[in-house]
């Protein structure tokens, strides 16, 4: 079973989406679970990308992914009426979605993708949906249209700012948590510095607060533990036992290390793929 | 004469061969000449060379070293070799057909009890199956010295090089059945119930079927062109099969029945969750396993990163491997093949306890991987980059046996001492994957996790039955090919009665 690219944006600085044929996944996902994919069969590495959205009718679902090295940035060479050899799941367990009251949604930079369809189901439910969308710089600010939808307030900061408020989304974030109409809930999902310092601002509010980890995996079934992170001093499976957890409890200087276990390989593999391309005048 | 000196040059074996047979053709040979004859060693490649590649280690018999080797089988009139195969396969009469230069004639025996022989001649323990029970290893008081049947099974396999005509297949039935899962259980319980003119499809979690033959047991003991043949005659017999299907998750089982049709279904899901020590550092950069490193390295050819394959794996210079089977084994070889220049296998017991093939021990040592008997590990230390830098172990020894008859290994209080090492790979065993358990309510399961099943490998459920490694825990795969094939007789007869109950 192949997966035809339905559709093709880039949507922003390195940013792309895509709509790919998936039925049965489109189906049975669930808001915070991701596909594994492999773009062919015999060499391509497998990675995760969270379902960014889904239609059951039309069969298919969206991706949005950052070009980060050479999987990645093979994906974004594909176009609409290519096909994705493999394309596994939905893996991973469901978001808990709840009434909470008032929600908090934070997204850093390509977490808003993931992000989204937790808004969406978080604001179905009848939830008062706070979202703070953080960026490096306005290029790279993605998704600010379809939160607006789901949202009922918006608050978007850059780093050097270049588009909406200049600041870091711990800011913002301090702030919501000190009003009185306090969050019940927040769900942050971005780069993992930023999810841990996030986890910090809201810790002495006492606001519960999940994030969304994004290991290194392989499987996506429990299988190899590769994916491993330890919460509350215990190994946990990021594929099974998460995508999600009690931000509270991760110990993130620990992740951030295993994410970088391979950076000189990947780096590597990148540069010779860029090479390559050059040569033979795609780029 | 002759029959003394080990024949070494195919010259020589030729003649012994022929003298053999002669013998053989005037008067037969009386026991005591067949016991004389010299084992035949399998002609491999040299440790050295074979330490950097990842082709296949053990070379497989030339046609004189096969009738040479099946002529020193006795022919015993109660055949005890059979009892000790989990499958039964007619021993004695395909050793014999060998001997007679009739291969034809031992596949279609072998092929009678055991649809993968090509895999099985090279992964069975055979010295604790078949060969344990051989008189000729009895009388020589030397298990090593019994007919090498594994090897035997392997060269018949291995001359049906395109593979045997698919088998035939009933006219359809109109009855659908689900393989959740393509392990050699899963592909043997689909060829069966695909004969019986079922409508089989064979769902698999991963991007490339076959299972641990596939993703575990690396290219140098079984090249995955043998898995790939198996799995390329269950199309032709019109077997569907899908992979990135996660049942649980894609689809539930209980989906599977109620919404899609399937009339009956098989799980033979395996052992997929690797087991940890719970010991300080096993999340250090540069820990795995054993499952991780195998999978990087065989499934996503971590071997050739950097010359086409995506996927990295450590580089490492100094390995430490924890366990004493077969994965163990895998993981220390797949590490020398990947270029490290150490590679020590920690193990608490001795190596008599060892549960790996006697040849994987034997070729591991060859290759140069350093045993470390009885130490276990402790910690796992790294620097302030959470790289590994060290291991540290305690020394063991025996003490009283414990409810497995084994004698208990007890630290040494104490003794701790270090290692230094870059790459950790445990390889201590594997638990089932709970996903089929928490996705599939009405399914009884043991406490260990593993799925229970009667003799007839029928589970709990209506219309679902199980085998291999989710029913036996992590076992073989011998066993779980019989569990496949029993579950599928099982699987029709359940079938052919719910016809019947149909059409009234
Ligand atoms: C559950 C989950 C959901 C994710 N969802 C998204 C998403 O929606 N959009 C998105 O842009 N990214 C997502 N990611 C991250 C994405 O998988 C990685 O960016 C991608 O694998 C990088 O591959 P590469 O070959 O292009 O880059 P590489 O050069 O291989 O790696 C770049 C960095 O990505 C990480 N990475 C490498 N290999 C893997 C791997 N096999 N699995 C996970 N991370 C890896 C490492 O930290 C590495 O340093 C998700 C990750 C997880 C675990
Ligand atoms: C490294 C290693 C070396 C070994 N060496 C030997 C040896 O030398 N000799 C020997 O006899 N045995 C050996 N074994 C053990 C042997 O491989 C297993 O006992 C045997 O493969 C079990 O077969 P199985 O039919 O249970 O399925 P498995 O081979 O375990 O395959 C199960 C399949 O099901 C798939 N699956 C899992 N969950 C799902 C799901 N939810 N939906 C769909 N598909 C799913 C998996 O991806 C996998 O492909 C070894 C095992 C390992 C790991
Ligand atoms: S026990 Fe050994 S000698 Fe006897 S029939 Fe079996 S293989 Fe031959
Ligand atoms: S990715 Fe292998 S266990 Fe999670």
């Amino acid at each position: 079973m192949s997966h035809r690219i339905t559709g093709k944006r880039q949507i922003g600085e390195e940013t792309f989406w895509i709509e790919v044929e998936a039925p049965l996944i489109a189906a049975a996902r669930r808001p915070g679970q991701f596909i594994i994919l492999c773009i062919n069969s015999d060499y391509s590495e497998r990675i995760p990308l969270t379902i960014a959205g889904a239609d059951p009718n039309k069969g298919t679902i969206e991706l949005i992914w950052q070009r980060m090295g050479k999987t990645t940035a093979e994906l974004a060479a594909l176009n609409e009426g290519d096909e994705i050899a493999n394309v596994a799941g939905p893996l991973g367990t469901p978001t808990h979605i709840d009434r909470f009251g008032v929600v908090v949604c934070v997204g850093g930079g390509i977490g808003n993708a993931p992000l989204l369809p937790i808004a969406t189901a978080l604001k179905q439910m009848g939830n008062r949906v706070i979202s703070i969308l953080g960026a490096r710089d306005k290029s790279r600010m993605i998704l600010e249209d379809r939160f607006k939808e789901v949202s009922d307030e918006l608050i978007v900061c850059t780093d050097d700012g270049s588009y909406g408020r200049k600041a870091l989304v711990t800011e913002p974030l301090k702030e919501v948590c000190g009003r009185d109409s306090k969050p019940g809930h927040a769900f942050i999902i971005g780069p993992t510095p930023m999810m841990k310092f996030c986890c910090e601002a809201t810790r002495p509010f006492g606001v519960p607060t999940q994030v969304s980890l994004n290991t290194i995996m392989i499987d996506g079934t429990g299988m190899c533990g590769g994916c491993r992170v330890e919460v509350d001093g215990k190994a946990k499976f990021v594929c099974v036992d998460g995508p999600e957890f009690d931000g509270h409890k991760v110990n993130f200087d620990l992740m951030i290390k295993r994410l970088g276990a391979y950076k000189k390989l990947e780096l590597q593999a990148y540069e010779k793929y860029k090479q390559h391309q050059c040569r033979i005048g795609l780029k | 004469m002759v029959l003394r000196i080990p024949p070494v040059t195919q010259e020589e074996r030729t003649q012994l061969l022929h003298e053999l047979s002669q013998k053989q053709n005037n008067s037969g040979l009386k026991p005591k000449e067949r016991l004389a004859i010299p084992p035949q060693d399998m002609p491999q490649q040299d440790p050295a060379v074979r330490r950097s590649n990842v082709s296949e280690v053990a070379q497989g018999y030339t046609e004189e070293q096969a009738r040479i080797e099946a002529m020193r089988c006795l022919q015993c009139r109660n055949a005890p070799c059979v009892q000790g195969c989990p499958v039964q396969i007619n021993i004695r009469d395909f050793v014999g057909a060998i001997a007679k230069g009739e291969y034809g004639k031992a596949l279609a025996i072998i092929k009678e009890s055991s649809l993968l022989p090509a895999v099985c001649g090279r992964v069975c323990p055979q010295e604790v199956q078949c060969q344990e029970k051989c008189t000729v290893g009895l009388s020589l008081k030397d298990v090593s010295k019994a007919v090498s049947i594994g090897r035997l099974e392997r060269f018949v396999a291995d001359l049906d090089k395109n593979g045997a005509a698919a088998p035939a297949v009933a006219p359809t039935t109109g009855k659908k059945v689900a393989i959740i899962g393509s392990g050699p259980g899963g592909i043997v319980a689909a060829a069966d119930a695909r004969r019986a003119g079922h409508d089989v499809t064979v769902f698999e979690a991963f991007h490339k079927p076959g299972g641990v033959m596939v993703y575990g047991i690396p290219e140098f003991r079984l090249p995955k062109a043998i898995v790939r043949k198996e799995l390329e005659t269950l199309k032709k017999m019109g077997v569907q099969i899908i992979t990135n299907f996660i049942v649980g998750r894609t689809r539930t089982v209980e989906q599977l029945m109620k919404e899609d049709g399937f009339d009956a279904v098989y799980i033979g899901v395996g052992a997929g969750l690797p087991s940890f020590m719970n010991i300080e550092g096993e999340s250090l950069i540069g820990v795995y396993s054993a499952n991780e490193y195998l999978t990087r390295a065989n499934l996503m050819k971590a071997y050739d990163f950097g010359k086409g394959a995506d996927t990295p794996i450590a580089v490492s210079k100094r390995v430490a491997v924890v366990g004493g089977g077969n994965v163990a084994m895998d993981s220390a070889r797949t590490a020398l093949r990947l270029g490290a220049e150490k590679v020590y296998l920690i193990y608490r017991r001795t190596e008599a306890e060892m549960p790996a093939r006697v040849e994987e021990v034997h070729h591991a040592k060859e290759e140069g991987v350093e045993f470390h008997l009885l130490q276990n590990p402790k910690r796992i230390l790294g620097d302030a980059g959470s790289n590994v830098t060290a291991i540290e172990c305690l020394r063991y020894e025996l003490g009283e046996p414990d409810a497995s008859g084994r004698r208990r290994p007890v630290a040494i209080p104490g003794s701790e001492f270090q290692m230094e090492v870059d790459t950790v790979i445990i390889a201590i065993g594997n638990l089932s994957n709970p996903l089929i358990r928490q996705t599939t309510p009405g399914l009884e399961f043991n406490k260990y996790g593993n799925l229970v099943v009667d003799e007839q490998c029928r589970t709990s459920m209506p219309g679902v039955f199980a085998g291999g490694d989710i029913v036996l825990g992590a076992a073989t795969v011998i066993l779980a090919m019989g569990q496949g094939r029993i579950a599928a007789a099982a699987m029709n007869e359940y079938l052919a009665q719910k016809q019947v109950a149909g059409n009234r």
